[in-house]
């Protein structure tokens, strides 16, 4: 089981370098050129999320990424360290003003529908020490010569 | 790459030609230009998309909040696209049936409802 690691602060424009380097593990790793797209945005989604995650609760830790190559089967698993509430609980360190605590929930949840509707093979944990979004596309091994 | 914001007024419409990658990192810029356009007085948009690579979860929120911003002043958003992965991201979440999407902008120029 090969495996590379990420880890990176959470600020926005490090997600693209990590939609650039998940896109190029997971054409190594056989996943069909037409998925591309999806694993691309899928990672951006749940690198996005994390991001969001870290910053409105003042988590100084990276973002973990783990692009894991299996024997028929390419992974990725984005982790964060935020203290996870339940759904619908409003999260004790919310800043009171305006409307943005909503909408900050609502885009959270619009990148959790994204990645539903793209990939398949999907689980996110939550836990009190951070959530874990795991994600799997089929691979296809390389052609063998016949001779 | 970068975001690219440009633009033009057709008739009483405004477009707005998008190119590049309108993820968490630059859709900020997006919503600034979408929010300048309403509080100059321009109510009819129509955002090109056909120049964009790249379409999150953060970018749909800027559109939905421009339509909101339009809709406020009778107002209207449509947008031109024909990208199979970016329209992917549209049906996938449900909003095709809150944005007018049109195959080229003089189509959306030109429509009325």
């Amino acid at each position: 089981m090969a495996t590379v690691e990420l880890r990176f602060s959470a600020l926005p424009e490090h997600v693209r370098t990590a939609r650039l380097v998940a896109a190029a593990v997971a054409r190594r790793a056989g996943v069909d050129e037409a998925v591309l797209d999806e694993v691309r945005l899928a990672v951006g989604e749940a690198c996005t999320r994390a991001v969001g995650l870290h910053q409105s609760a003042g988590i100084s830790a990276p973002v973990r990424v783990s692009l894991i190559e299996e024997e028929k089967q390419f992974s990725i698993e984005v982790g964060d360290e935020a203290p996870h509430t339940v759904p619908g609980d409003k999260s004790p360190g919310a800043q009171g003003g305006a409307d943005g605590v909503d909408v900050e929930t609502e885009e959270d949840e619009m990148g959790l529908a994204v990645i539903s509707g793209l990939v398949d093979d999907v689980e996110v944990t939550a836990g009190e020490n951070g959530g874990l979004i795991r994600m799997s596309w089929p691979t296809t091994p390389p052609a063998t010569l016949v001779s | 790459m970068d975001l690219s914001l440009s633009t033009r007024t057709v008739g009483d419409r405004t477009v707005v030609e998008v190119g590049g990658e309108i993820d968490v990192y630059t859709a900020p810029k997006l919503r600034e230009q979408l929010v300048e356009l309403v509080n100059d007085g321009s109510f009819h948009l129509v955002v090109d998309m056909e120049g964009v690579d790249f379409l999150d979860s953060t970018g749909l929120g800027v559109l939905v909040g421009g339509l909101k911003r339009v809709r406020a002043h009778e107002g209207s958003l449509r947008l031109v696209c024909n990208q199979e992965r970016i329209l992917k991201i549209f049906r996938i979440t449900g909003l095709t049936k809150v944005f007018p999407i049109h195959t080229s902008v003089e189509e959306a120029v030109a429509a009325t409802d």
